[in-house]
Parts: structure tokens; sequence; C-alpha cells
């Protein structure tokens, strides 16, 4: 095996992350070099974690170089046990601990408006992505990160799961498409994650195989807490086998589509009117209603124009989706703002709520409104859009006692 | 006192002495560069007696009948004004990093083989770095005024020969005022001039607004000179600086360059983690009632203070109010908004952009403002403290709310003052900041060097949360039912060495490289030598 490797970034606008050097010795010792413009405050502290690790995985003869540019200890955790992990062979790992923020459990109904998509090798937007507040945050393995990175992203994913606040937010895993994604999962299902995003989904086979692998993990590390499936519909034969795709485990809680792959697997390209995916998402939308699960709307890519993004969002929402990703942290509160219910929207779901709690005070199996009967679907939608009107805080969660 | 320096800059002094525990609890030495000081006595204690300080009697017998002040070059200029060892030559920023007129003048006196300068900027920048060689080989003694970048780093490092002293933009009037500091030559870059030596800011190629940090300068200095490269038939309208109080007037063909004239932190930030620091600002003075039809406040020139002026705009449209006044630091976004009529004036004392130029040249509610005006420690009242919300930035705050703008947590001496101390005088001054940039935390236990006193600073507003000094119990309670995310300083320092660790204090020498001043002239704080 070889002796010498290396991992993470550097470079001029490199933020909070660290490159290391890895050189096993037959003799000698540590030896630990340290460049960091925390020095002065940290150096100390990260030498300290190196030499922990170092001996953590038994190595007692090694040159490690860090070049540091304000890493946090989950990163140089990872990027040191990335290092470790490409010269050694071993199952063993460096856990931090899980902060008390990350061991919430999700729901599978719970509202997912917004997931903001965060590199899997970029650290620094990590950070603060918690303090914009989206329904989710994804940690994404697949696209974002380079072919030569993904190896060394799985460590930084896993140590965030463990250690960065992410503000309540539901933390979602994009992973690798299927099967190489399927060893991924080794890294995230015993550390917290909520929820799995599967891409390029095209058929029931993906997300089985997907679930004997959780399975597998969920039992070895004793977890009982559910961990959702968010399926990405993003070629013909995905749109296709939708509903399948849809039905194909309980555990799926929602069902996105990526428009990009999608367009492209088609044969054309994506336009802001969306003319030439309105099937596609039309499927995805009866598909997942169809399966009683979540439909999520693509990304809305022009980062600088908020007013197409409402526009998008607001179709979006005309079209049946529940919800949809963003790629920068501004677009979060559109996307609230705009899948949340209207003012006369909120208006007419509390006329239905109120007449359909009077309608079960007096024991009557009709509920009605004026002159009109009310359905039974109409009053469970009402009663969302009020739901949904308090956890945004349009409507006090008192509305009805006044 | 003018005898005392004489001698002393004579013989071989110490760079400083006499070490003394301040009223806020720093050493500081109270013998600096051979002259007596006072130990800051905290905030509104000290009070100067006596009469201002009055430079030379001119008699106007002894100046061209004609008017005509006009030489061939600065060097003959400097020669005429008697440019000798020891000297203090003053300059002004307007020029930004395009100054083009500083660098020559000690290109100059290195020439002419003087020495022992010292070196009065209202601020330096970037494109001086060019004068460290000359802080090397002892042309010029010390800086007194900011230390930007480079030369921060320089002196940081304990390699200038004299101590460096830290002023405020008031700081350094009072000490003009007060005769603190006497300028022998003060040379004034302008953008356009006539041959009398009236001069203004507003027009020529290098158009930079206003020259208002010069406007002391040019009452108090012994010798004047005017340098332009626009030289205009008398008389120059506006005369924003008065031929009268001018010795000399050089034309060149180049005094600054426009592009680096213009501020780099000029466009509203498109981080979105500073974005939301903004917004949570605008909300809070929303909440608390801090804006209101008629308010009046101050946002600099960085990219957070600018969108939050863009938000107090979308406040004040959406209510249809009027703001009374800004105080600026004026560039595009304030102008819009005096301009779309819901601001009434701009007090501007400093321009960061050609809009900001254009107005003050053809809107007469967009008014040039000078120390003078607004940060004035020995006049009778001044604008600064007139300002209903002031935003400003800072390197640390620690948990008394004191807070550091000219050092890193490293130790590093790297900014300038600027107005920020005088600024702190307005009835509410927010900190929005992040909790901590590159793992370096904002918020700490107590500030590697005191610019800012507690007391003075009511708010700061960090990504995580909004602290509010337990003194301002009114905003405390005004923003209780808010909905935002106030918590203790203390919660936030916590939740910064949570996420980043806690820091360790950085190993400092004893030894000390520069003082830091308090507006009224008294010396709040030290900065010790880095460690190489």
């Amino acid at each position: 095996m070889n002796k010498q490797s290396s991992a993470g970034n550097r470079g001029p606008g490199v933020k909070s992350d660290c490159y290391v050097e890895l050189e096993l010795l037959p003799y000698g010792g540590i030896e630990t070099e340290l460049t960091s413009k925390v020095k002065a405050l940290y150096g100390e502290s990260i030498k300290r974690l190196a030499n922990e690790i170092l001996e953590d995985f038994g190595i007692k003869n090694a040159k490690l170089n860090i070049e540091d540019s304000g890493a946090l200890d989950f990163v140089l955790a990872a990027r040191i046990e990335a290092a470790i992990k490409k010269i050694v062979d071993t199952n063993h790992e460096y856990l931090l601990p899980v902060i008390e923020e990350n061991k919430s459990v999700s729901a599978k109904d719970q509202f997912r408006f917004s997931r903001l998509y965060l590199p899997g090798n970029s650290p620094k937007l990590m950070i603060n992505a918690g303090i914009h507040y989206p329904n989710g945050i994804i940690l994404d393995l697949e696209d974002s990160v380079a072919p030569d990175k993904k190896f060394e992203a799985r460590f930084i994913v896993r140590n965030a799961l463990r250690a960065v606040n992410f503000y309540g937010a539901e933390r979602m895993v994009r992973i690798n498409q299927i099967p190489e994604g399927l060893d991924d999962l080794r890294y995230l299902i015993p550390h917290h994650v909520n929820l799995i995003l599967v891409p390029k989904a095209e058929e029931a086979e993906d997300i089985l195989q997907v679930n004997e692998v959780i399975d597998i993990l969920k039992k070895e590390h004793g977890i009982n807490h559910p961990i959702w499936l968010m399926p990405i519909i993003e070629s013909a034969k995905g749109v296709m086998h939708a509903y399948e795709i849809a039905s194909a485990a309980g555990n799926v809680a929602s069902l996105a589509i990526g428009l990009e792959d999608y367009t492209a697997d088609i044969g054309t390209r994506r336009t802001n009117k969306g003319d030439e995916s309105f099937f596609a998402r039309s499927m995805v939308v009866n598909a997942a209603r169809a399966a009683g699960i979540q439909p999520i709307d693509s990304v809305f890519s022009d980062v600088s124009d908020m007013e197409a993004l409402a526009k998008n969002v607001q179709t979006s929402k005309g079209l049946g989706f529940d919800g949809m990703g963003c790629i920068h942290p501004r677009q979060i509160a559109v996307i609230h703002e705009n899948f949340a219910p209207g003012e006369a929207e909120i208006e007419k779901a509390k006329k239905i709520v109120l007449a359909f709690k009077e309608a079960e005070a007096k024991g009557l199996g009709v509920v009605s409104l004026g002159s009109k009967m009310i359905d039974p679907p109409v009053v469970k939608r009402a009663q969302n859009t009020i739901e949904l009107a308090i956890n945004m805080g349009k409507l006090d969660k008192n509305w009805g006692n006044g | 006192m003018a005898l005392l320096r004489q001698i002393q800059t004579k013989k071989k002094m110490k760079k400083y002495d006499k070490l003394v525990k301040n009223a806020a609890g720093r050493i500081v030495p109270t013998i600096i560069n051979g002259e007596e000081h006072i130990a800051f006595k905290g905030v509104k204690k000290h009070k100067p007696d006596g009469r201002k300080y009055a430079p030379q009697i001119a008699s106007c017998i002894d100046y061209p009948d004609d008017g005509n002040k006009q030489l061939a070059s600065l060097k003959e200029a400097l020669i005429k004004a008697g440019l000798k060892d020891g000297m203090t030559i003053s300059t002004h920023h307007h020029f930004r990093n395009g100054d083009l007129i500083t660098n020559q003048i000690f290109d100059i006196a290195k020439e002419l083989g003087v020495k022992d300068l010292r070196w009065y900027p209202s601020a330096s920048f970037p494109c001086q770095e060019h004068l460290i060689p000359y802080l090397e080989d002892g042309t010029i003694n010390r800086i007194e005024g900011s230390m930007n970048g480079p030369l921060g780093k320089f002196a940081s490092e304990g390699k200038m020969k004299g101590l460096a002293v830290l002023r405020s933009h008031g700081g350094r009037y009072q000490a003009i005022q007060d005769g603190e500091v006497q300028i022998d030559i003060a040379v004034i870059a302008a953008p356009t001039a006539d041959m009398f030596g009236n001069a203004n800011g507003v027009d020529g190629p290098a158009a930079c607004g206003l020259l208002g940090f010069a406007l002391g300068d040019s009452q108090y200095a012994d010798k004047v000179i005017v340098v332009t490269d626009n030289i205009v038939p008398f008389p120059c309208i506006p005369w924003q600086i008065h031929g009268n109080y001018v010795d000399y007037v050089v034309k060149v063909d180049k005094v600054g360059l426009p592009e680096k004239i213009i501020s780099g932190t000029t466009q509203i930030t498109k981080s979105p983690d500073r974005l939301l620091i903004a917004e949570m600002t605008a909300k809070f003075c929303e909440a608390t009632g801090l804006i209101y039809d008629g308010f009046s406040y101050q946002a600099g020139a960085g990219g957070t203070a600018l969108s939050i002026g863009n938000y107090f705009g979308d406040i004040l449209r959406k209510n249809n109010w009027k703001a009374s006044f800004i105080r600026a630091g004026s560039n595009e976004y304030p102008v819009k908004l005096l301009e779309e009529g819901y601001v009434k004036y701009i007090l501007d004392g400093q321009t960061f952009d050609l809009e900001g130029v254009r107005s003050m040249r053809e809107n007469p509610n967009h008014v040039n403002t000078s120390p003078f005006t607004s940060y004035n420690y020995h006049g009778k009242g001044n604008f600064a403290s007139m300002v209903d919300v002031v935003v400003l930035g800072a390197t640390e705050v620690d948990v008394n709310f004191n807070a550091n703008v000219v050092t890193h947590s490293d130790g590093y001496l790297l900014h300038g003052i600027g107005g920020w101390q005088n600024c702190l005088f307005s009835k509410c001054t927010i900190l929005p900041i992040p909790l901590f940039r590159d793992r370096i935390p904002v918020v700490v236990d107590e500030v590697t060097t005191l610019c800012g006193p507690g007391e003075l600073i009511d708010v700061i507003v960090t990504e995580r949360g909004i602290a509010i000094n337990p003194r301002r119990t009114d905003l405390i309670e005004k923003a209780r039912h808010s909905g935002l995310p106030i918590k203790t300083i203390e919660e936030l320092k916590e939740e910064a060495e949570a996420i980043c660790g806690v820091p360790k204090k950085p190993e400092l020498e004893d030894e000390i490289v520069a003082v830091i001043k308090w507006v009224d002239g008294t010396i709040i704080d030290s900065v010790r030598k880095v460690k190489s």
C-alpha cells in the first residue's frame, strides 16, 4: 500500500477547510507541521486533535502536514481520517460526539417546503446553513462533489451529521446513484441522518436495494428511529415508473423531480416556462398523491432572480407540489412565503374547519358551509392549511378560541 | 511645549515611559515620543482648559496681490514651506487607495535628506506601503493616524522608530485644536483648485466629493500647500477649502487614481449570512421603534452597513416616512433615498462613489460636513450625538460590550479607528457582526484592544442572536415580544465557543508599539508587539 496521502482543500478562497498530507514512516515518532491563520488561537488544540486521531488509529510513526484555513474540529478530523484511510486499511472510525440537537427524529409528513443543497465536500457552506432556517438541509455526496473527492466527502458529511448544529432543519443526505450510493449508507445511517435522497431512481428495485442496506445497518447499530427516503425522478424511465417508486416502501416520504437531468434525458433543454417538463412534473405529483406522499419540485437555478423564483414557486404550488429544492439560502424565505397559504386561503380554511367542528359537535355526518356540502378531502385540506398557517406564524394557534 | 518637543527630538528619547493603569483598567504610557499625555479617565470625564492652539500670524502683504500662489513643483513648495527634520506633515485620505501625493511628499523628503518626520494622515491606505523604507531609514519617525494593512503590520512588529498614535477622525481634530499636534506643513491634494488656493472635491478628473478631513489642517497648519491636477480660473466654486489659508498651489499631472478613489466596499453584500445580519438589524430597529417618521441614521460603507441602509429604505417606503437626515459616508444607495424623497438631507463626511459625488455637486440637500461639524470634541456640541441609530463594525466585542476596531484577535494592528469612536455617542449604537469569522470568535471574554467602552455600545446583532446592553432596559423591554432571537452577550460568547472551540489568548510581547486615543485626547489603551 502507498505510504503517502492527502485530503482536503487549499489555496486562495478556501475557508473553513484544511489540506492535510500524511506520510507513514518506519520510525521517528509523530511529527506534526501546522500552518494556520488561527495558529495563535487554536494551534495547540489543532495539534492535540491531530495527535489524538493518529493515536486512535494506532499510527506511531508519521509526518503530518496541516495547511489550515480556519477549519473547525469536525473538518480537521474528517480530513485527517480520510488521509489515513487512503493508505491504511481499517474499519475503525474516529467519531466526534453527537450534539444533542442532532439527535432529533423527523416525521414522515413533516413540512418539506425548502431543502437547501450543500455540497458534501464544502464544509464552509455547512456551518451557517441552519441559521437560514430551511425545512431541510441536504448534504450532497452526488453531483456537487468531484469524482476524486467522493471518498473524502463521506467523512465530512458523516462528521457534519454528528457535530454541526443545523438548528432544527431535517438532516438529509443525497447519496450517489445506485448501486454506488449503497456504499455511502454506512457513513450515514448510524449517524442520525433523517432522510436519504435517492438520485436517478428508475424503478422500485432501487428503493428496495437502499432499504435492504439500511435495514442491515439499523440492526447492526441498534437503530430504531425512522429513516425516510426521497427518491428523485430524473429520467423518462423514472417518470414512467413514478407511482411504482413512490409506493415501493412505507418509508418513502416524498417523491422529488430533478429537471436538469430529466430534460437532458428526453433530448431537450430546461426553460423557465417549463412546457417541456409539464408531463413529468404532473406525473410526479400524481404518483406521489396516489401513494399518499409529498410531491417535491426541482431546484430553481437563477439565484439572483427572486421575482422569477417567486413565480416559479407559485406555478409549482399550482401544479400540486409541496416543496422545492434550493441552492442558495436567500431562496428559502421566498419559497416559504410562496408555498405558504395566502390570506384568502386561510380565511376559507378557517370557515371550513369551524363548520367541521360544529358538525362534529352536533353529531352530524355531513359538513356544510352555507348551502354547500363539504367533502371530507376538502376538510382535510383545510386542516392542513390551518396547521401550515400556524406553523409559519401566519395564524395564532388559538385562533378558534376567540 | 514646542521647546520641550524640540529638545526631546534632539536627544535620543524613549518611545514611551511612565506606565499607569487608566480608568478602563488598561496599562498605558503617559509619556509618548517625549511628550506628556493623559490616561483615559472615563467617558465624558476629561475637559482641558485654556485656549485653543493657533497657527502663526500671517500677513497678506507676504502674499502676491494678484492672488497667484502657484509654484512649479511640490518639491519647490515643500522647500519654501521650510521642510526640515522633526516636522509634522499632514495629509487627508479622501482619495483613499488612489492617493498619489503622499508618497511623493516623502520621496522628496528622502531626496532632501530630511529625517524624523511625523506623518499625520487622516487615514492611511495600502497604496502607502511605499513609505515602509522611509519608516525603516528614519525619514519618517512615526505615523500618528490610522494604520491599515501593511503599515499596521509594520507597526505591530515593533519596527517603527517612534510610537504609533491612533486617533479617531474626531480625535485628530481635537488634537489639532488643542495643540496636542501642531502641523508644520499640511499638503492638501484637491481634485479642483484655483491659483489662490480655493479648492473643492466635487469637480475634476479625481473628484472625490468633499475635502472635510483637510479642513482643520488648512486652518491650523503653519504652512498649507494645495496640490491639484485641475486648475480653474479664480474663483473655484464651491470653495470647500478657502484659499485664504493656503500658502502655495502646485499643479501636477495627476493627483489621484479615480478608479481607486471609489472604495471597494461600496456594493451591497451578496453573502447570505451578512444579509441575514443586516435584515435582523433592520427588524430590530423596526420592532423597537428606533425607526420612525423623522428619524436619523448613519450607515457606513461596508457591505453589511449598506444593506442595512437598504432595509431602512424599505421600511421608510413601506410606511411612507421620511428620515430627517442620514449622516454618511454616501454612495448610490443613500443618494437614491434622497432623490426618492425618503430622506430630507444627507450630511456627508466622505463620498464613496461617483453617484455620491454627482449628488453632492447637484443637490443642495446633500451637504458636505467635516469633523468640525460632526465629531468635534472641542466644539459647542456636534452632530454625531444627535443621530438616532448608528451601525458600526468591530473586530471584537467582549462580554462587557467593549469593542475593538483596530487589532485582530492575534494582536495585529490592521485597521484605523476612523469616525467609529465619535459615532458611539449617537442615541443608539448597534454593531452588526458575525459571531465568528473563519473560526475566530468575534464575541470574546475581553477585547484585545479597547477602542470603545461598553457603556456606549447598545446592541450587538449576530446571525445567531441579538444581545442588548443591560443598561438599555428600554430596548430590552421593547424587544421582548418582537419574536427576534434576543440572547445575553454571555450566551452569544458561549455559542461562539461551542462552535469554534475556546480560543487561547495570543502571546504578545510586553513592548508597546502603539497607543489608542479616546475622543478627548486621553489614552484608552496600548497595542503590544506581536511575537515573531
